[in-house]
């Protein structure tokens, strides 16, 4: 029978969920919750993935990648949020984030000597944008970078950095013209590497939810970075931050349909079990409410999601669309786990059930990587023409099976 | 030398108590399909025998000529080649029928078949006979239960295999037909390239006129297909003033259940 989302999935799409969804149930499911408990990065998590190929999935065979569209890529991320966020983080900033900003800006010695340890997993990455005074603000970063000779001189600190205690590469952003008008055309991209001098990191802990992944800071204190870790132009770290935040967000946005799927299948799972009045809640028209704006947002955003995955295959730009998937994923996948709450009642206030942990978890997404007001705003400017999503000077790189692979 | 495993596609045991009566007659079920678990021992240990023994791997399934999608997962996991008998061949057969289809398909391949493996049952019809059938059918010997394989060498196999309450070690001539248990290895995931190179895989089917097989009345026939009662479960929360009047309480309820 024709799967009615056949005009999304190929088979092979369909064999990579399978791959995922076994992967998370076999390797996540059975510890997450006790990890979330103990506010603890499963040191196992990332060998484990490497080992499967999820760590360059989208990366072409001769960058060391498994050479996989980006609608796979997508299918891990929403498979792995589907057990829990810590896992699809991972995809995020180590792929989308940071791989795929080298594959889309690097030179081709610096995807031999960065990308392609990533995509292989020996060489973990992480993305360093945000600091203390400077989050949606980006170009009010204070990190500096100072040419002297044949190397930059990195000073600042970043926070809110995902993987930061686990991360060798840090793709960072500091302004190497901190009197550029207008601001972000003084911000250059640096790729750092943890064995350089003055690097120092630490972990965070009392989040309020994806407490089973590690977060943290990093800290750059006369960091001498070779000229020829610099990722792109001078003045360009702006552009090649935007870029790298619309293969983040995706991410993001396609792990937020998980979530709802979770939600969903929690509270089905529950409302038929669960009596009251002498029938399951899910007699109840109330609770059919809840359930029934749980599929809505299912399947809107799965259309968002991979409309974007699409549009990556095909090489085109889709900064408005996937801030708009990563827009209404992430407001409707908090909205389904608080309705999932709801169903499970005074249970789903405690962690015997999972969702719970999905609150906590949904809600981080809403404000990392461009707030939902961020995306709001970028919505309407697009629209009103007062936005123009400019060509870049290196693109990211369409989909192309034959090339990717290696395979005749 | 070539190793077969014998692989059926199932629901998905998740999905096993959303399947109707009448899918589970019909076979036209609406869930998710799967390679049925006890198989991916099967497949697993197909692909670590055909590396150590330079062999080729092979795997066989029967279903609607459709029905790819387990033979694919084997595929992607590492079996080298894979053939489905289309289940006409067996219709409205038993058990027996469908282990003469796959004895038949198994010749098929050549007389280097040494080694067939097989789960120990399906998750769906759960008889635990295929096996069975397909070894008397072939004439070979059967090891059920096999939880280690040794040794392949000189025409004869050793494997250690499990019973109720010991392990013991066994060895018979070649070729054989090995049902497996959980214990005997791990099965891997598919790899992306084991996938793409599944996606693209031709996987012949075998039809009536590669499989003949004389219709005969089946020896077993299901009479009634019925889905069991659901289970109601009472709870019953045992008070007390203190810890001991509650525990004195449970011994109670536990004696008046016959429980202890």
């Amino acid at each position: 029978m024709t799967s009615p989302l056949a005009f999304l999935f190929n088979e092979e799409h369909e064999m990579v969920r399978r791959l995922a969804r076994d992967f998370a149930a076999k390797e996540i499911a059975p510890k997450i919750k006790e990890l979330d408990r103990q506010q603890r990065f499963d040191p196992e998590l990332l060998p484990k993935m490497a080992a499967q190929g999820f760590l360059g999935i989208c990366i072409p065979a001769r960058y060391g990648g498994a050479g996989m569209d980006y609608i796979s890529l997508g299918i891990v991320s929403e498979e792995l949020e589907y057990v829990d966020t810590s896992a699809r983080v991972v995809m995020s900033v180590h792929v989308g984030l940071n791989s795929l900003g080298v594959f889309q800006w690097g030179t081709e010695e610096q995807k031999q000597r960065f990308l392609v340890p990533q995509a292989q997993g020996e060489r973990i990455a992480c993305f360093c944008l945000t600091e203390p005074n400077a989050g949606s603000d980006v170009q009010a970063m204070r990190a500096t970078a100072r040419r002297e000779g044949d190397v930059y001189v990195l000073n600042g600190e970043k926070v809110w950095i995902s993987l930061a205690d686990v991360a060798d590469h840090f793709l960072v952003f500091a302004k190497t013209d901190p009197q550029a008008d207008p601001p972000y055309r003084g911000i250059s991209a640096f790729m750092v590497t943890r064995d350089m001098a003055g690097v120092t990191t630490g972990s965070y802990h009392g989040k309020l939810g994806v407490r089973a992944g590690n977060t943290g800071w990093v800290k750059l204190d006369n960091v001498e970075v070779p000229v020829e870790n610099r990722i792109g132009q001078e003045g360009e770290g702006f552009k090649i931050a935007m870029s790298c935040l619309d293969n983040g967000r995706y991410t993001v946005a396609a792990g937020a349909l998980g979530l709802i799927r979770a939600c969903l299948d929690a509270s089905i799972r529950y409302a038929q079990e669960r009596e009251t009045f002498g029938v399951p809640i899910a007699r109840h028209q109330l609770v059919k409410r809840m359930i029934s704006l749980m599929v809505q947002r299912r399947d809107i955003g799965q259309l968002l999601v991979y409309k974007v995955g699409w549009m990556k295959n095909m090489g085109l730009p889709h900064s408005r669309e996937v801030a708009l998937a990563k827009w209404f994923c992430t407001d409707a996948s908090f909205d389904s786990a608080s309705d999932a709450i709801q169903i499970h009642g005074a249970y789903g206030y405690s962690d015997e059930y999972d969702v719970e942990r999905y609150l906590r978890n949904s809600k981080g997404a809403v404000i990392y990587e461009g707030t939902r007001e961020i995306q709001q705003l970028m919505q309407a400017e697009y629209e009103l023409g007062l936005r123009k999503r400019p060509r870049l000077r290196c693109e990211l790189p369409a989909y192309d099976p034959a090339e990717w692979t290696g395979e005749t | 030398m070539k190793v077969v495993a014998l692989i059926k596609q199932t629901p998905d045991t998740a999905e096993l108590p959303k399947v109707s009566v009448d899918e589970a007659r019909s076979g036209q079920i609406q869930t998710t399909m799967v390679i049925n678990p006890w198989d991916e021992f099967a497949a697993e240990e197909a692909i670590q025998l055909a590396d150590r023994l330079g062999a080729t791997s092979v795997a066989i399934s029967m279903g609607r000529p459709d029905q790819t999608d387990a033979l694919k997962h084997a595929l992607a996991m590492g079996i080298q080649s894979a053939v489905l008998v289309d289940e006409a061949v067996a219709a409205e057969g038993d058990e027996w029928t469908a282990a003469e289809a796959l004895a038949q398909a198994i010749r098929l391949q050549g007389d280097d078949v040494q080694i067939v493996l097989a789960g120990k049952m399906s998750v769906d019809g759960n008889s635990g006979l295929i096996h069975v059938g397909v070894a008397c059918k072939l004439g070979w010997s059967l090891l059920v239960n096999v939880t280690r394989i040794a040794e392949v060498a000189d025409g004869r196999i050793t494997v250690e295999r499990s019973f109720e309450g010991g392990q013991e070690v066994v060895q018979v001539p070649l070729p054989v037909v090995i049902s497996v248990a959980k214990e005997i290895n791990e099965p891997r995931y598919p790899s992306f390239m084991g996938i793409r190179k599944a996606n693209r895989a031709q996987i012949p089917v075998l039809g009536k006129d590669e499989i003949p097989i004389s219709p005969a009345p089946p020896r077993a026939r299901w009479e009634n297909l019925r889905k069991p009662e659901q289970r109601t479960v009472q709870v019953k929360i045992i008070q007390g003033a203190t810890p001991q009047e509650k525990a004195a309480g449970l011994v109670d309820a536990l004696l008046a259940e016959k429980v202890i």
